[in-house]
């Protein structure tokens, strides 16, 4: 009879301790695997660059024969002549030169004439306002290429040609997000803050310039360094209204007929267009990601 | 207040509000909205603008290979890139919430995006060069293409003698066995001393051995100064470790040997007949050549990877960030319940998600569509006809050549319809967000 009777179950406890280990067994081992995978992810997304950085310090004559890689294996294939040449060379200089003065008023108007006009369609009550930022929304996605052929009859009409051409363009296409992001920006500070200037007897630019100016600070600093970085790496506006500027995208692209005789030049050159949006994306971390995140709508 | 007073205050409100706004307006009306309405009107003319041509240039546009080409790229991109980036993305952004080192991670995928994409297109031109010798990508595949079909020790080498056929059955010559056994000189040209390995000697001159032995020698019958072709001379080099097979008139294999550190081998047993001597095709397989990824077939599917490289930490990092905006108290519930973690995250997550993910999915068709500098980077001139897409075609028609401006007006107003309906959705969006506050 005894023999007959059921095993008595284990206890309660030791059941859910078992659970728990198989569990915690499967939690390690599946935490090992999305390491790795996670390792091997990153370090396919680093390759590239890494092969870039590696082909600009490598003898030139090299690249028709081997991979780069092959300078890690062998260091003696490493020269610093690619940099040295290039940067006595007087069309980077000037390449270098132009991108600048094309990305920093291509950034400064927009994100000035944005902060004003956000600022208006934030806080001032007027007929026809939200109609207005609709608009605004809609010429978001509008795509450059909608505008390129009669903006350039009419910069030629004016006589307007070269630098101050790509900087109305970029200051046309840049605007769209930047007032949605300023506007959505000061549409959530309280108003008080405003009110209470008006109170002291502040005017508007008054109170424009001392108060939602540095109030805006956070949202600025990502508009401009959005706006910064993409008029920086920008190639289609420069295509068309560069006169006789040649900034480092048109440097880097007016080179690539002749890409593995010209690699000596094209490989350290893009490395030398990357290094300043680089240092601002990991300087400014924050606001990089920030502006390119409301870039999402876009 | 009296009325008159409050009409003057809001007189003033409102110049306020058009000084602030005016140079802004003023900006986007004379560059944006004024050129975009040209724009249309524009592409019912023809290419210099003067004659109305009615809908000639959208007829055009699909007539002409170059453009029909652009067009299908551009299908292309917007099929199967907004998605290849949003899968990736949500993947890595689920996967990268389980590790410690997420900031690192994220931080690393996206770093791309601060690159100018043009540079972007000349980087991957490098990881895509065809000799796997040179192109990483291909270098990375030709790690299991080389054990799957590896290379043979005889790629690239011919034979030094007419009677000695190199063809798709391997390297093979008739050989008679008689009375006394039977010779053969498997002599190679195209081979190098320094890649035989160390061992090697001079190579050694058969001899007939017997009846019923083959005796031969396979060698490299090349020496400095004068040389005379299949025959075993002084300062010539064996090739050792190459299998030789003997095969009857039937086609069976009767025999086979390995060459010594002289290339001499030897066979016995056989017969006296007629025979071949038979080095396998293994032998000669050569290294695996690359896929062609700049080649006007594959160049668009190129591009599109590149692309995942540059946007997936954008997606990933807008998944990551709604990820982490989600309440918790769902999820911990049901896996209380007993939910395995992909149930939570399909039945879950994943719903929660659908907003965050509508977003990405969006920005990304809308950035396929406009897609301009990363062809222009990563494609050689020469292909720049197949990886062609229409945000490239319009500045093409338009500012390259004698340019077509009423051509080029019908592309931009094309590619404009492509994301009409984005516009109209945006514009839904935050009406409908306005009208919830």
């Amino acid at each position: 009879m005894t023999m007959l009777a059921p095993r008595s179950a284990p206890p309660v406890e030791d059941m859910v301790e078992e659970l728990t280990v198989t569990r915690r067994l499967v939690k390690f081992f599946s935490r090992g695997v999305v390491q790795f995978v996670l390792i091997v992810v990153a370090l396919l997304w680093m390759m590239p660059t890494i092969g870039l950085l590696v082909t600009s310090f490598r003898q030139p004559e090299l690249y028709g024969v081997s991979g780069w890689w092959q300078a890690l294996v062998d260091p003696s294939q490493f020269t610093f002549s690619n940099y040295s040449s290039l940067l006595t060379d007087r069309n980077l200089i000037e390449a270098v030169i132009s991108t600048s003065a094309i990305a920093i008023p291509s950034t400064l108007i927009p994100v000035v004439l944005a902060a004003m006009a956000g600022y208006a369609l934030a806080v001032m009550p007027f007929k026809g306002r939200d109609a207005l930022f609709l608009v605004v929304i809609g010429m978001l996605v509008v795509p450059l290429q909608m505008a390129l052929l009669p903006a350039f009859a009419i910069f030629r009409g004016l006589g307007i040609s070269g630098l101050p051409a790509i900087w109305l363009y970029h200051t046309a296409f840049g605007l769209p997000f930047a007032i949605f992001l300023m506007r959505n920006y000061y549409a959530g500070i309280p108003l008080s803050l405003i009110e209470a200037a008006r109170i002291d007897g502040a005017g508007e630019w008054t109170i424009f310039r001392k108060v939602i100016l540095p109030l805006g600070f956070p949202a600025l600093a990502s508009l401009a360094i959005f706006q910064f970085t993409w008029t920086w790496n920008d190639l289609l506006v420069a295509l068309v209204f560069a006169s006789d500027q040649e900034p480092m995208t048109l440097f880097l692209r007016n080179r690539l007929g002749e890409f593995t005789s010209g690699i000596g030049i094209i490989s350290p050159g893009v490395f030398i267009s990357a290094i300043l949006p680089l240092v601002i994306f990991f300087a400014f971390q924050k606001y990089f990601e920030a502006g390119l995140l409301g870039g999402s709508v876009k | 207040m009296t009325s008159v007073e409050a009409t003057k205050q809001r007189g003033a409100r409102f110049g306020v509000a058009l000084l602030f706004l005016g140079p802004a307006v003023l900006v986007l009306l004379a560059l944006v909205v004024w050129p975009a309405i040209r724009t249309v009107y524009d592409s019912f003319y023809d290419s210099a603008g003067r004659n109305f041509v009615g809908f000639q240039n959208y007829v055009d546009m699909f007539r002409f290979e170059r453009m029909r080409i652009a067009i299908r790229n551009s299908f292309i991109w917007v099929i199967v890139f907004p998605v290849l980036v949003t899968t990736t993305g949500l993947v890595l952004a689920v996967l990268s919430e389980r590790v410690r080192w997420r900031t690192a991670f994220r931080l690393i995928l996206f770093m791309p995006a601060a690159i100018a994409i043009l540079s972007s297109g000349i980087i991957w031109r490098i990881m895509y060069e065809t000799d796997p010798s040179r192109g990483a990508i291909n270098a990375l595949l030709n790690v299991p293409a080389a054990i799957i079909n590896p290379p043979g020790n005889l790629q690239g080498t011919a034979p030094s003698t007419d009677d000695v056929i190199l063809g798709d059955g391997g390297l093979s010559t008739t050989v008679e066995i008689g009375a006394d056994g039977g010779v053969v000189r498997l002599g190679l040209l195209r081979i190098r001393a320094e890649d035989l390995p160390e061992s090697t000697i001079q190579a050694a001159d058969p001899v007939a051995a017997g009846a019923g032995t083959l005796s031969g020698v396979v060698w490299r019958d090349i020496r400095s100064g004068d040389n005379q072709r299949g025959v075993v001379e002084e300062g010539e080099l064996g090739v050792p470790a190459v299998t030789v097979q003997v095969v009857d008139s039937a086609g069976t294999i009767v025999g086979s040997a390995g060459s010594g550190d002289d290339g001499a081998f030897s066979i016995d047993g056989l017969d006296p007949g007629t025979y071949s001597a038979v080095v396998p095709p293994a032998e000669f397989q050569g290294s695996w050549g690359g896929i062609s990824w700049l080649g006007p077939t594959l160049i668009t599917i190129a591009a599109i990877v590149a692309g995942i490289w540059i946007w997936g930490g954008f997606a990933l990092l807008v998944i990551a960030s709604g990820l982490a905006a989600l309440p918790r108290e769902l999820q911990e519930a049901a896996r209380v319940d007993g939910a395995t973690e992909f149930q939570v995250f399909r039945r879950i997550t994943l719903p929660l998600l659908t907003p965050v993910l509508g977003v990405v999915f969006v920005a990304l068709t809308i950035n396929a569509l406009k897609m301009f500098d990363l062809i222009v980077g990563i494609a050689p001139g020469s292909v720049q006809d197949e990886a062609n897409v229409i945000a490239l075609e319009m500045w093409r028609t338009a500012f390259t050549g004698l340019g077509n401006r009423g051509l080029g007006s019908a592309i931009a107003v094309f590619l404009f319809v492509l994301i009409l309906p984005v516009m109209l959705l945006n514009i839904r969006r935050f009406k409908l967000d306005e009208d919830r506050r």
